[in-house]
């Protein structure tokens, strides 16, 4: 009988892994739906990790924002810590394990973790008002209503109920409050029970224990289901964010190898392929579904938080076009997760929907809004690329639907033609000199 | 415009047997929009005035396809490409410099992969160089003490991280150089890339040109310093958009140098 808690919590903590498992293992199946990349340069990129990821190095481009970021992703990480304890404590039955052999140190560390939880606690009711009260412009965008802003308050709820649990649990252990030592704001806390049976405190401690553990293993599994999927992902998107300059685009290789063929006197274009390449699926070009991107790029989307601070540099976006490339982002993720539940639903096997990224999700009038001015590549501060998904979505529009804006048509008929943007002659373009 | 300007051509130096220092990529703006030819003869003078040993395609030049790319034309864009480094490769280009920011970045980065190999400069970075060399004075003169602001071409500074290169010519012109609240990695876009120049804008409450206009007069400069012919075109139609053309005047980098030396 005297195992139960133990044997209870055993399967407590197994579902809640397991559960957020079996849901990671489909967001790393629908990634590798994309296509896939080959990453060179890695002392760069793990720099790059280093930098952005861990030291929060693009947070803080915006200070107010970056500074309570950096509270929260601390004391997240930090208290952490004390999830390893909760978790022997709860397998083995035993109290306070690190306190037995920690000393000293053992109070200095619960005494930061609750300095932390209490920054943490206010960082998050701020970074709430920003979102209700203050109504900063990003949080209000169209894209926001509904879903997104709910998923983004309930988060901050989590946290700050999780906080809470932390301090409410230290208050009323009555062990930690004789030991005297770490409980800093706990003590205060503490006074407002006085008068309390140690029966009382005992029942409140426990329960304060146990839903602080079972709201931990909640909120893993919350991830799956919510934007908040960048505490974990933003580490490894940051090491497949491009390392080229900004400017560089990537050269579509069927393309390469079409124009090599145009220009080759010696190919014969209709020959037969060469033997084994006869059923080869002509390429498409460009992307109009979640599968003719690449994996970098669905986690990209997986990994955006929403925060928006792509969208409200955007040129278009402030201007009042419909482009946002945060919206970009989450229709990306949303199609995606479509597929994936669309192949869950037919035995590991994706049935046609009628639907795609491009029409359903992403109109066109979007995508031609785009000044490829890299202002949301600039300000993601996870390296999350909304132009490269843009302007692959513009090429499957021009080159397979023909369907660019007929100014656009001119435009690039007169570089056919004339090797210019406008109607002049190549032969006049020396003509400057002598005017 | 009456002095004469040196501009010979590849095929020029080729039949001579020679090769110059840089081939000067004109790019289609700087070739053929009348605003952007000034810009061109600019720089020109500058380069004849530094002594500088270059020459450009003339008829031989084409677009780079940069229009084309960004707008989803990748099979235009190639096409002009290849046929662009076929040209260069057989001059033997080695380095190249442009006026032009979009030129210099497909130039720069799309072209290595397709065969076109080039040290690609833009032209306040080349300027810079010559300044820093001796070949080229740049000093005051006209612009010394005048409130200028600077806008980015997203092209040279997000997209290739050069901020400095045109403001520190600003800076030898002792010029009073102010920022507008967005500036440098955070520099709003002229509205004119990705295509944009070449359609009109999709719905919406603004024009960006506009928007960056506003921006721009906020600062109260005697003088919006641009660094690219598309820019320079979309800022000038927003100054005259906001009734500003008598206040203020939108140049290129280079124009104020030529200016300011009296060329």
């Amino acid at each position: 009988m005297q195992y139960i808690p133990n044997i209870l919590f055993l399967l407590v903590l197994a579902s809640g892994i397991g559960y957020f498992t079996y849901n990671i293992k489909k967001v790393i199946r629908n990634i590798k739906l994309g296509l896939p990349v080959t990453v060179s340069d890695k002392g760069e990129r793990w720099s790059n990790v280093a930098r952005i990821a861990i030291g929060q190095s693009k947070m803080v481009v915006r200070p107010v924002s970056g500074a309570l970021h950096i509270v929260v992703y601390l004391g997240f990480i930090i208290i952490n810590i004390e999830v390893l304890e909760i978790i022997i404590d709860g397998l083995f039955g035993t109290h306070r394990i690190f306190s037995s052999f920690l000393g000293g140190f053992y109070g200095v560390l619960i005494g930061t973790f609750e300095i932390l939880a209490v920054l943490v606690f206010a960082a998050v009711i701020i970074f709430w008002l920003r979102r209700n009260s203050i109504k900063i412009k990003r949080f209000m965008s169209s894209e926001m209503k509904g879903w997104p802003k709910s998923d983004g308050n309930v988060i901050l709820y989590f946290e700050m109920v999780l906080m809470g649990l932390f301090l409410l649990m230290n208050a009323t252990d009555v062990s930690f409050q004789q030991m005297d030592s770490g409980n800093v704001v706990s003590q205060h806390i503490a006074s407002w029970f006085s008068g309390t049976s140690d029966g009382t405190l005992h029942l409140i401690e426990r329960s304060a224990w146990w839903i602080h553990i079972i709201g931990i293993l909640i909120f893993l599994n919350y991830l799956y289901f919510s934007k908040h999927l960048h505490i974990m992902l933003a580490f490894p998107n940051v090491f497949f964010g491009s390392i080229t300059p900004k400017g560089q685009f990537k050269n579509n290789e069927a393309v390469t190898k079409e124009v090599k063929m145009m220009m080759d006197p010696n190919i014969d274009p209709f020959a037969a392929p060469p033997a084994g390449e006869e059923q080869a699926v002509p390429a498409k070009f460009g992307a109009s579904d979640v599968m003719d991107l690449t994996q970098v790029q669905l986690l990209n989307a997986y990994t955006c938080t929403e925060c928006g601070r792509c969208t409200s540099e955007c040129p278009a976006n402030i201007t009042g076009k419909k482009l946002s490339p945060r919206k970009i982002m989450m229709d990306t993720r949303d199609r995606l997760e479509e597929v994936g539940k669309n192949i869950d639903a037919n035995k590991g096997v994706f049935v046609l929907d009628n639907k795609q990224l491009l029409g359903d999700y992403i109109t066109a009038e979007e995508l031609w809004a785009c000044t490829s001015c890299n202002a949301c590549v600039e300000a993601c501060p996870v390296s999350i690329d909304p132009l490269s998904i843009i302007m692959e979505m513009r090429q499957y529009l021009v080159m397979e639907k023909s369907a660019a804006p007929n100014e656009l048509n001119v435009t690039m008929t007169n570089i056919e033609n004339n090797g210019a943007p406008w109607p002049f002659n190549q032969q006049d373009r020396l003509n400057w000199k002598n005017e | 415009m009456s002095e004469t300007i040196n501009v010979p051509t590849m095929a020029e130096y080729m039949a001579q047997g020679k090769q110059p220092e840089v081939l000067f990529w004109v790019g289609c703006a700087g070739s053929f929009d009348d605003r952007a030819k000034k810009i061109t003869k600019a720089f020109v003078k500058l380069l004849n005035n530094a002594g500088v040993d270059f020459a450009v395609l003339g008829t031989e030049e084409s677009c780079t396809g940069d229009p084309a790319k960004r707008a989803g034309n990748e099979f235009l864009f190639q096409m002009q490409a290849v046929t662009n480094i076929e040209v260069m490769n057989a001059y033997e280009v080695k380095k190249v410099v442009t006026a032009c920011p979009h030129c210099f970045n497909t130039i720069q980065n799309e072209y290595p992969q397709l065969g076109g190999n080039y040290e690609v400069m833009h032209h306040t970075q080349f300027l810079k160089s010559l300044m820093n060399e001796g070949r080229l004075k740049v000093e005051g003169g006209k612009f010394k003490g005048k409130r200028i602001t600077f806008h980015d071409p997203c092209y040279l500074g997000r997209a290739n991280g050069e901020y400095e290169a045109p403001r520190d010519l600003l800076r030898k012109l002792e010029v009073e150089l102010v920022e507008m609240k967005r500036c440098k990695t955070k520099g709003l876009c002229c509205g004119a890339g990705g295509a944009q120049m070449f359609k009109e804008a999709e719905p919406g409450a603004k024009e960006i040109n506009i928007e960056r206009t506003q921006e721009a007069i906020e600062v109260k400069p005697a003088i919006i310093a641009a660094g690219c012919p598309f820019c320079n075109t979309m800022m000038t139609d927003g100054v005259k958009g906001e009734n500003k053309e008598e206040e203020i005047e939108v140049m290129d980098v280079a124009e104020m140098i030529a200016s300011a030396a009296d060329l």
